[in-house]
C-alpha cells in the first residue's frame, strides 16, 4: 500500500513536469506562428556584415553568421579560463591570508573581501573600463616597447590586450576571488583544530604543515564551492556587453537585432554554456572524486 | 501500463490543447481603444527626439508623434504609457505585444519592414537623417580616410554598426569597431579618449555634442555614410494599426501644408463647418466624407491630433528649431514645397 501511494506521488510529479513543459512548448510554437517566425536556421549561412575588433582565427564581416557566432564563442573562452586561471590563484591567496596569523594580512584580505562582495559586478566591471581603463593618460606607463598600459589596452613583450579585454579580465578575477577566498577559508576552518596541534607538536614548519596536512583535508570541503565559484564566472562572463568586448552574447545581440531571429539565437546560446558548464562540473567531479578515492596528496 | 501511459497523452493534450485560443482577427487597435492607453516605445536618452526632462516627463519630437497618435486613437494626448527600450530590445518588444507603438528613432529598411525580417510595419518617416562621423578637432581627422586603423565607437544592434563596415569595405580601409549597447557608453568611450571618433545618426551626434562640455571642439564630418529615414513602427500583421499610425502622421504633415496649427485650429473647424464649399479642408477636419471611419479612427481624429501637439513643422520647432536645446537645421525635413521631403499623399 505504502508503495502504491509513492507510484501514485512520483506519477503525479511525472505528469506536471509533461503538462507545463508541453504547455510552454506549444505557447512557443503558436507564438512563433503568429509573429511569422517559424524555426529556421538556414541564416547562420548568410554573412555577418558586421566587424570584431577581437578575433582569434581570421575573421572579415563576410564571413558567415556561424563562424561570427564561433569567434565569439572563442572570445568568451579566452575570457573564462583565463580568469579562471587567475581568480584561483588570487582566491587562494586571499583565503591564506584570512586564515593565516599576520594580521596586517588578515586585515587587509578582509577589507578586500568585504568590499568586493558587497557591490555588483556590472559596477565593478563599469568601474575598471570606463574609471580604471579609459581614465589613463594614452602614455600612463611606459618601459621601452616591451611594457605599456595606457586607454587602448596593454602590451607587453609583444603580446597586446585591449582595454576591454584586460578590463574584464580584471574585473571578472578579483570579482570571483573574494568568492574563491571565502570558499577556501571555509574549507580550512572545517580541519579539526587538533589536526592544527598535533603537526605543531611534530614539529613540522607552520607553511608545511599547511600544505601536507591541512589543504588535504579541507580539499573536499573546497571543491564542491570552487566548482559554483567557476560555474558562475562562466555565466558573469556575458556582462562582457557592458563594456563593449565582443564576447559570444554580444554577438549574439548584433545578430538577433541583424536577423529578427531571437528565439534561436537565444537556444544556440542556451546550449553553449549548457555545455561548457556541464563540463566544468564534470571535471571538477572527476577531480573531487580522484581526491576522495585515492587521497591525493599535494607535494 | 497502456492505459496509464495514453492518460498521460490525453492529459497533456488536454493541457496544451486549451492555450490555443489566439484570434488573429483581431486589432491591436480595438485593444488600444479598450485599454484607453498607448503605450509607446522610445529611446528616453536622445535630447530632442526623447529625453527625460527635468519634471521627470519626457519630451521630444519621438515623443510629440506618441502623443499625437494617442490623440488620434483615444482623443486624449496624456494617455501615453512610455516604456524606454535599448536598440537591441525594441523589435522583440513590438513582436511579443510589449508595446503598441515604437517611436524610437528607428531607420525604415527592407529587412525591418519585410515579414521574412523583423516583420514591421512602418509608418511615414518622421525624421530624415543620415549617418555621420564626429572626431576632436585636435585630432586633424576630417575625412574617412584619416581613420584608416582608427578604432570607432558605435552602438552595437544598429542600421549603423553595418553601415559603417559597409562604407570602410567598400574602399578597403581597415578599422577597429568598439562596440557598445548603449549611447551613452557610445559617448563615453568616445570621450575619454578610446577611439578616434564616434559614428551615429547625425542627429544624434549634434544631440551629444550639445551636452558635452565644450561642444566646438568636436566636428561632424561633411561625409554621409548612409540614409537614415526615421519612422515609427508597429507591428507588420496588424494593417488597420498601420492605416490609423500613417494618416496619424500624414495628419501633421498635411497641417503643416495648409497652414493648420495649435493656435488656429478651432478657427479652422468653425470656417470649415460655415463654409460648404471649402470641400478638402472639410473632408480633412471631418466634417464630411467619414474618412476616420475607414481606418478606425473617430472622424474628427485630425482635429484631436493637431490639438495635442500641433502641425510637424510646430513639432519640429519645439525639439529641434533654433531656439530649442539641439538646434539642427530643418534641410531634408521641410516640406516638399519648400524644398524638402515631407510631402502627404491627399485626404480623399
Amino acid at each position: 500500500m505504502k508503495r502504491n501511494k509513492g507510484i501514485i506521488f512520483q506519477l503525479i510529479i511525472i505528469l506536471s513536469f509533461i503538462s507545463i513543459f508541453g504547455f510552454l512548448i506549444n505557447n512557443l510554437i503558436i507564438n512563433l506562428i503568429r509573429t511569422d517566425l517559424g524555426f529556421n536556421f538556414s541564416w547562420l549561412l548568410k554573412p555577418s556584415s558586421f566587424a570584431l575588433a577581437e578575433h582569434a582565427l581570421p575573421y572579415s564581416p563576410s564571413d558567415s553568421y556561424a563562424w561570427a557566432l564561433l569567434i565569439g564563442w572563442l572570445n568568451s573562452l579566452k575570457v573564462i579560463f583565463i580568469s579562471l586561471f587567475l581568480s584561483t590563484i588570487l582566491g587562494i591567496m586571499i583565503g591564506l591570508s584570512r586564515t593565516g596569523k599576520n594580521t596586517i594580512l588578515n586585515i587587509i584580505s578582509s577589507f578586500y573581501i568585504t568590499i568586493i562582495r558587497q557591490t555588483p559586478l556590472l559596477l565593478q566591471l563599469m568601474f575598471w573600463y570606463f574609471v580604471g581603463f579609459l581614465g589613463l593618460k594614452n602614455n600612463f606607463l611606459y618601459f621601452s616597447n616591451l611594457f605599456k598600459i595606457n586607454n587602448q589596452g596593454i602590451e607587453f613583450f609583444g603580446l597586446s590586450f585591449t582595454s576591454e579585454f584586460s578590463a574584464l579580465i580584471i574585473g571578472l578575477s578579483v570579482f570571483t576571488s573574494a568568492f574563491i577566498g571565502e570558499v577556501i577559508r571555509g574549507g580550512i576552518i572545517s580541519v579539526p583544530k587538533g589536526q592544527w596541534e598535533s603537526f605543531r607538536s611534530l614539529g613540522i614548519s607552520e607553511s608545511n604543515g599547511l600544505i601536507r596536512v591541512i589543504i588535504p583535508q579541507a580539499l573536499p570541503a573546497i571543491i564542491p564551492g570552487l566548482t559554483n565559484q567557476f560555474l558562475n564566472l562562466a555565466k558573469n562572463s556575458t556582462l562582457a556587453i557592458a563594456i563593449g568586448y565582443s564576447d559570444i552574447y554580444a554577438i549574439n545581440d548584433t545578430i538577433i537585432n541583424q536577423t529578427g531571429r531571437a528565439i534561436e539565437c537565444f537556444i544556440i546560446l542556451l546550449f553553449t554554456f549548457l555545455i561548457l558548464n556541464l563540463l566544468i562540473t564534470n571535471l571538477m567531479e572527476t577531480i573531487n572524486k580522484l581526491i576522495n578515492k585515492k587521497k591525493i596528496y599535494i607535494n | 501500463m497502456h492505459k496509464l501511459l495514453s492518460g498521460i497523452a490525453f492529459l497533456s493534450l488536454l493541457i496544451t490543447g486549451c492555450s490555443n485560443s489566439y484570434q488573429k482577427d483581431s486589432s491591436r487597435l480595438d485593444l488600444i481603444k479598450e485599454r484607453g492607453e498607448l503605450i509607446c516605445g522610445v529611446s528616453g536618452k536622445i535630447p530632442g527626439f526623447s529625453f527625460l526632462g527635468i519634471n521627470g516627463e519626457y519630451k521630444g519630437l519621438d515623443i510629440d508623434i506618441c502623443k499625437s497618435f494617442a490623440a488620434g486613437i483615444l482623443g486624449d494626448s496624456n494617455k501615453v504609457q512610455y516604456r524606454p527600450l535599448t536598440a537591441a530590445e525594441r523589435f522583440t518588444a513590438i513582436k511579443t505585444g510589449e508595446i503598441d507603438v515604437l517611436s524610437r528613432n528607428t531607420t525604415f529598411t527592407l529587412s525591418r519592414d519585410s515579414s521574412g525580417g523583423n516583420g514591421l510595419s512602418f509608418a511615414p518617416v518622421v525624421f530624415y537623417d543620415g549617418q555621420g562621423l564626429m572626431t576632436k578637432k585636435e585630432s586633424n581627422i576630417k575625412s574617412i580616410e584619416d581613420l584608416e586603423n582608427k578604432s570607432i565607437c558605435v552602438g552595437s544592434g544598429t542600421t549603423t554598426e553595418q553601415n559603417i563596415n559597409d562604407v570602410f569595405e567598400s574602399k578597403s580601409l581597415q578599422y577597429t569597431p568598439i562596440k557598445y549597447q548603449d549611447l551613452n557608453q557610445v559617448i563615453a568611450g568616445y570621450l575619454q579618449g578610446r577611439c578616434s571618433a564616434m559614428t551615429s545618426d547625425r542627429s544624434q551626434l549634434a544631440a551629444a555634442r550639445s551636452g558635452f562640455k565644450n561642444p566646438e571642439d568636436h566636428i561632424i564630418l561633411e561625409n554621409i555614410l548612409s540614409k537614415e529615414p526615421l519612422s515609427p513602427a508597429s507591428d507588420g500583421t496588424d494593417n488597420k494599426l498601420a492605416d490609423a499610425l500613417r494618416w496619424i502622421i500624414f495628419t501633421l504633415i498635411t497641417a503643416e501644408e495648409e497652414g493648420i496649427t495649435k493656435e488656429n485650429i478651432d478657427e479652422k473647424v468653425k470656417l470649415a463647418k460655415n463654409n460648404p464649399q471649402l470641400k478638402s479642408l472639410r473632408r480633412f477636419l471631418g466634417i464630411d466624407g467619414g474618412l476616420g471611419e475607414k481606418i478606425g479612427l473617430s472622424n474628427d481624429f485630425t482635429v484631436n491630433v493637431i490639438k495635442a501637439s500641433g502641425n510637424y513643422g510646430e513639432i519640429y520647432e519645439r525639439n529641434l528649431g533654433k531656439d530649442s536645446n539641439v538646434p539642427i537645421s530643418r534641410e531634408l525635413n521641410e516640406l516638399f514645397k519648400n524644398g524638402g521631403l515631407h510631402f502627404s499623399p491627399p485626404f480623399n
